[in-house]
């Protein structure tokens, strides 16, 4: 159940518990207290909005991907410099991926200047960073499963065999 | 003058002129004249056709892939047919000789039907049904003869009221298990009943299996892999319902080779070929449509479960359909006819169901609820059929 639970949730996580009892055929109480226990134990971190280019205050939003190369620390691995880099709160995403870079995270900040501030002031000059190569967002195409510019209305048919 | 006709009047075949309209036409008239309506109402998927198939089409428009095909479809999309129709049937054809890709599934019965028919012959079927086939059996000249499922059977035809409906001049027996309007499905041992009638009395068994890919509660049995049936079975299926495809009308039949030869002319004289992008975006969904496929099935079961359980709930006795996106619930406590309950509910209430007169006189009583809609919706029309039921009181 706590499967179908986290796909309806990832889908539409302000699917009410009624409507996820009803779908799932299950009573209330249970839906409502296995989402208490995956909120509890952490294995539902949270709960955001996906917004568009056009809500209001996006557009005063500076977003940047950024990837850096990291020499890896003897005991921890990747792991103390992308911790340490996790906790500025300018920083929304953060990831190590395989390939030509380390880590890959995403930048928020009210102006192209306060972001290339946080890089030069703070990211570059984190001990193990070797370098970071910063690419601005211009548009954004889709976010999390959902497309921005939805297709154009299509009228079905309303009856048919 | 009453009873006098026009000249374009008296040039109509009577056949064709006899055919009986839509007996609800008027209501769908009503429906669609209407706002705001949620519409259980439709006979397709409310899916669109997933990205990777559209995607297919656009790069076969784009590359300029804009003549006609062979006959018998793209040779790929042949063997991708029976290379699937093997895997998921247990039934093997040859894909250069005993496959034909048809206009939808429509085009393939109906080639079927002329095939098989010579004038005043006879073919069963079971009723309620979808409502072209008593009318494809007569445009082929046939003599449709209905045999009636009933709920105590949860909608499944029993193999003695076909045994019933034999006579000399039975041709063939057209079968539509996952059932559109029932969602019936066959249990095995009927199934195998009625493959041992066919065999006792030499007929051809025309299974239209539209709906296969959506049985939710058990394996699906083609009654073409039954023992002595590959021979005189016409295994008709199609691209609508399982990959969301319905209108990009492909469809194909799989039959033994002399079978495929003759329905392969009445196809060439009159249709030429499916359309070359719809062929090109099926073998994509052959290819690689089956997650999708399987996501979209497990959505339609979660709306049954709850909408099936809603429909009981407040007095609209349903039985749980096994296959296909249709309850077919019985209007009984309401007191009203099927017809009248679906036009005071859509009415009332803004809810439009199919009468399941629709699809034949075995279905008066019953209305069919597509619940391939919105789940919201799907809630949205409990509430308000709740409220009609007990403004009935």
């Amino acid at each position: 159940m706590k499967e179908q639970i986290l796909s309806f949730l990832r889908s539409n996580a302000r699917m009410s518990v009624s409507d996820i009892a009803v779908r799932l055929n299950a009573a209330e109480v249970d839906v409502a207290s296995a989402i208490a226990e995956m909120e509890k134990s952490g294995l539902i971190r949270g709960y955001t909005a996906i917004l568009s280019d056009e809500a209001p205050g996006a557009e005063k939003r500076v977003k940047a991907l950024i990837e850096v190369k990291v020499t890896p620390n003897r005991d921890g691995g990747f792991d103390r410099v992308a911790r340490r880099i996790a906790k500025f709160p300018e920083v929304t995403d953060l990831c190590l991926l395989s390939g030509s870079y380390d880590l890959q995270l995403t930048v928020e900040g009210d102006s192209l200047q306060q972001v290339a501030n946080f890089v030069a002031a703070k990211l570059a000059t984190i001990d193990g960073v070797i370098s970071t190569s910063t690419g601005f967002q211009l548009k954004k195409y889709k976010e999390s499963g959902i497309i921005m510019q939805g297709d154009e209305e299509y009228e079905r048919l309303k009856v048919c065999f | 003058m009453s009873g006098s006709k026009s000249v374009s009047e008296r040039l109509i075949a009577p056949h064709i002129a006899n055919l009986p309209p839509s007996g609800i036409r008027k209501f769908f008239d009503l429906v669609n004249s209407m706002d705001d309506v949620i519409s259980l109402g439709v006979g397709e998927p409310d899916f669109t056709t997933p990205w990777t198939i559209r995607e297919s089409g656009i790069y076969s428009l784009e590359h300029g892939h804009t003549s006609y095909t062979s006959n018998l479809g793209t040779p790929a999309l042949r063997r991708a047919i029976c290379d699937y129709v093997e895997k998921n049937y247990n039934c093997s054809y040859d894909p250069a000789r005993e496959c034909i890709v048809t206009i939808g599934v429509s085009e393939a019965v109906d080639l079927a039907l002329r095939m098989l028919i010579t004038p005043g012959d006879e073919v069963i079927y079971t009723e309620p049904c979808y409502v072209s086939y008593p009318a494809e059996i007569t445009m082929a000249h046939g003599v449709p003869v209905p045999v009636t499922t009933r709920a105590e059977n949860a909608f499944a035809v029993e193999p003695e009221d076909i045994e019933r409906a034999i006579t000399p001049k039975t041709r063939a027996i057209l079968l539509n298990f996952p059932c559109n309007p029932t969602g019936a499905v066959m249990p095995p041992e009927k199934l195998r009943a009625v493959a041992e009638l066919a065999v006792k009395h030499d007929l051809a068994v025309l299974t239209d299996e539209i709906y296969s890919e959506l049985n939710y509660d058990g394996d699906h049995v083609s009654i073409a892999a039954l023992p002595g049936m590959k021979e005189r079975t016409i295994f008709l299926h199609g691209f609508s319902k399982a990959f969301a495809m319905t209108g990009w009308r492909v469809g194909y039949a799989c039959a033994p080779a002399p079978m495929i030869a003759a329905m392969m002319k009445i196809h060439q004289y009159a249709i030429m070929c499916a359309p070359t992008v719809a062929q090109e975006a099926a073998l994509e969904a052959l290819r690689n449509g089956g997650n999708a496929v399987n996501e979209m099935r497990e959505s339609y079961r979660l709306r049954r479960d709850f909408f099936v359980k809603g429909l009981n709930e407040i007095g609209l006795d349903c039985l749980l359909p096994h296959g296909a996106f249709y309850a077919f619930p019985s209007v009984a406590k309401s007191g009203l006819s099927s017809v009248e309950f679906a036009e005071r509910l859509l009415k009332a209430e803004k809810v439009a169901v199919v009468p399941g007169e629709a699809f034949g006189p075995g279905g008066a009583g019953f209305v069919r609820c597509c619940y391939a809609t919105g789940a919201d919706e799907l809630h949205e029309s409990l509430a308000r059929m709740k409220r009609f039921m007990k403004s009935l009181q």
